[in-house]
């Protein structure tokens, strides 16, 4: 047992001849540590802290106003309730685009690492990266020439079809799940993809060789096998879409309201930072609950 | 605890302030006489390197700029560098927050002699006024109204925007102030302050139907606006003269019969000012009806205070015919706004949006 192994070095100490005193086991346990906690502290708990803190005041500490502790901003979706609807706007477009990218970037992935090798792989990899080095902003612009009336769409439709009408779905919720799906795509393909070259070949030829067809392969074999890949995935993803707010802004029209667009109008427009934050804090327990739901198959998943 | 790191943060900041106003400071008081200095956004007309040019040579005083980000920072400015600056900007809505705190003084309009070319509903209006004296001259200013395509029905009221006629053809700016000051219009109201928010509430859901997109930006306007998503919008009266002169849209722009939501910037002396009589002549300058067309012709302005200056452009100028001087009477303009209400403004704003995305 390799664990085993591990111990008995670290009881038995470094072995050779030693002279002189050595540091006990945690300095270098911490030594070690610190940067990564350090790091931590410096971009991830220190900014959270400062926003937990200001999701308990009465108004931005900037300018002459009071500021009093409060507990006001989280009652928000009690005094203005339609904020229940937007979120669960949010929640479902999550949902959606979250299950688009497993399913679309699952299979990119496995047609990526059994159907491909060598340089065209690295070749396809880059391709499917490239998009991602791309500004976010120009990508969802983008989307507007193909989607609007007259945009690219029609056009190659009534190529075809001279006579049919007009497919445009800009301004819906279907166009800001593209623009998602299409931005987080590379993140599912990726996590997926990771998992997939882990498996071995045999495995896959000794289970066709019993007979077994495409898909008892793909739902026996690799979707288990790869599963921790496409959980991390999904949890890359259902994250910061629900908190999306350029997508459903420019891609949304009049139906891009979620609540990652309530929260940046609480920090741009109504320099109500109090409540923007109280809100952020609110969703993420949402999504921690969400996740602490289904922690069970979290872990089972993960651990296969 | 809050309060003490708060005050504590403030006064080392304005310490910072005032050690780097001081330190800018030290070689513009050497020779300070026929020199002045203008607190401005950048690149809004009195930073125009011709102009100053002409300014220095008729008058022999120099001219010397410093720039904010924001209202709030030109405030700031102005409370921790006194005496550093000889004219300053400020947004009529801002105006007399200014004037209380002490920081700009009263303007003697005898001493500036375009001033008496200034539209008397601007040159007086309440936003500038305190104790009966005006805190600042007229210079600049614009409307939010209506843009329509050219050719369709000139829609003569705001009840249009609900109008069936319109249906999914309607975009909207997404701002909170703005909206809330076109439903307090509908219901009657003083768009700064409608004690009926939920008559607002309810006149802005009655454009539902209508709705197509909402605007955040000019760009994202003009790109819809080309591609024919919709008709009617709102819009700025300054950014429907850029879209049809330099983008080429068939946009036209109509003020109805409520009135148009207005904006107006004001040239003003600080009180604590070394060279008050050299930014007086500075105003003076910028509302100087030549200076006004060069500027609007060569680089492109917002509409002069100067009822003078606008009638110098050309009668087909774009500019002037957008603005025109009737829309004074009618339009109301924004001022402050205390944290509360806004706050209440956003979320009604946030409330409307929600129900549009049902």
């Amino acid at each position: 047992m390799p664990s085993d192994l591990t111990t008995n070095t670290a009881v038995r100490g470094p072995s050779g001849p030693r002279t002189g005193w050595t540091p006990p086991q945690w300095v270098a346990t911490t030594a070690l540590l610190m940067p990564t906690y350090a790091w931590l502290t410096l971009a991830v708990l220190l900014p959270l802290l400062t926003m937990f803190c200001f999701s308990f005041l009465s108004a931005t500490p900037m300018g002459k106003a009071p500021i009093v502790f409060t507990l006001k901003q989280y009652r928000a979706f009690i005094d203005q309730p339609y904020l229940l609807n937007i979120g669960w706007t949010s929640l479902v477009i999550g949902f959606w685009t979250t299950l688009l990218c497993a399913v679309f970037g699952f299979l990119a992935a496995v047609a990526l690492s059994r159907a491909t090798f060598g340089r065209m792989r690295e070749t396809l990899l880059i391709l499917i990266l490239l998009p991602f080095w791309t500004n976010g902003l120009v990508r969802v612009f983008s989307w507007t020439m193909v989607l609007r009336e007259n945009g690219f769409l029609d056009n190659l439709l009534h190529l075809v079809a001279p006579d049919a009408g007009s497919i445009s779905f800009l301004y819906t919720r279907y166009a800001v799940v593209l623009g998602l799906v299409h931005g987080y795509l590379p993140y599912m393909i990726l996590t997926c993809y990771i998992a997939l070259i882990t498996i071995d070949d045999a495995i896959i030829e000794a289970a066709v060789s019993l007979g077994a067809r495409w898909w008892t392969v793909l739902f026996k074999i690799l979707v288990p096998m790869a599963a921790p890949g496409l959980i991390s995935g999904c949890v890359l993803i259902f994250v910061p879409v629900i908190g999306s707010f350029m997508e459903p802004r420019i891609l949304g029209g009049k139906v891009g309201v979620t609540m990652g667009t309530v929260i940046e109008d609480q920090f741009t427009q109504a320099f109500n930072w109090p409540l923007g934050a109280a809100l952020s804090f609110t969703l993420l327990a949402v999504v921690l609950a969400i996740f602490a739901t289904f922690s069970g198959v979290l872990k089972r998943g993960a651990a296969a | 605890m809050t309060n003490f790191t708060r005050r504590e943060t403030m006064r080392l900041m304005s310490a910072g302030l005032i050690a780097g106003a001081g330190l800018s400071m030290l070689p513009r008081k050497a020779f300070s006489a026929g020199k002045i200095t203008v607190l401005n956004w950048q690149g809004y007309g009195t930073d125009e390197a011709w102009a100053v040019k002409a300014f220095t040579e008729k008058t022999g005083i120099e001219v010397v700029h410093d720039y904010f980000s924001s209202e709030p920072e030109m405030l700031t400015k102005l409370r921790t560098n006194p005496g550093a600056y000889d004219v300053v900007l400020i947004n009529s809505a801002r105006t007399q927050q200014a004037a209380v705190e002490g920081l700009i003084a009263p303007i003697d309009f005898s001493t500036v002699p375009n001033a008496a070319g200034l539209s008397p509903e601007l040159k007086e209006h309440p936003n500038l006024m305190s104790d009966g004296k005006a805190y600042g001259t007229a210079w600049v200013w614009g409307i939010t109204s209506l843009a329509i395509t050219e050719g369709s029905a000139k829609p003569d009221s705001y009840t249009a925007l609900a109008d069936p006629a319109h249906k999914g053809r309607l975009a909207l700016f997404d701002d909170a102030v703005t909206n809330i000051a076109i439903g307090a219009l509908l219901s009657g109201q003083d768009i700064n302050n409608p004690t009926d928010l939920a008559a607002v509430t309810e006149k802005l859901k009655g454009f539902k139907e209508n709705v197509k997109l909402l605007w955040s930006s000019e760009d994202q306007w003009n790109k819809a606006f080309a591609a024919k998503e919709f008709d009617l919008s709102i819009y700025w009266s300054g950014a429907a003269v850029r879209s049809k002169r330099n983008a080429k849209l068939p946009v036209e722009f109509v003020v109805p019969k409520e009135g148009g939501i207005g904006w107006l910037d004001n040239l003003t002396i600080p009180t604590s000012s070394s060279n008050p009589e050299g930014g007086l002549a500075f105003i003076n300058y910028m509302i100087d009806p030549e200076f006004y067309v060069e500027w609007a012709i060569k680089v492109g302005a917002p509409a002069s205070a100067n009822g003078a200056a606008m009638e110098k452009l050309p009668a087909e100028d774009l500019n002037r015919l957008v603005h025109k001087p009737e829309y004074l009477k009618t339009m109301s303009f924004q001022s402050a706004l205390p944290d509360d209400r806004r706050e209440a403004f956003n979320n009604v704003w946030q409330e409307v949006k929600a129900f549009y995305a049902e």
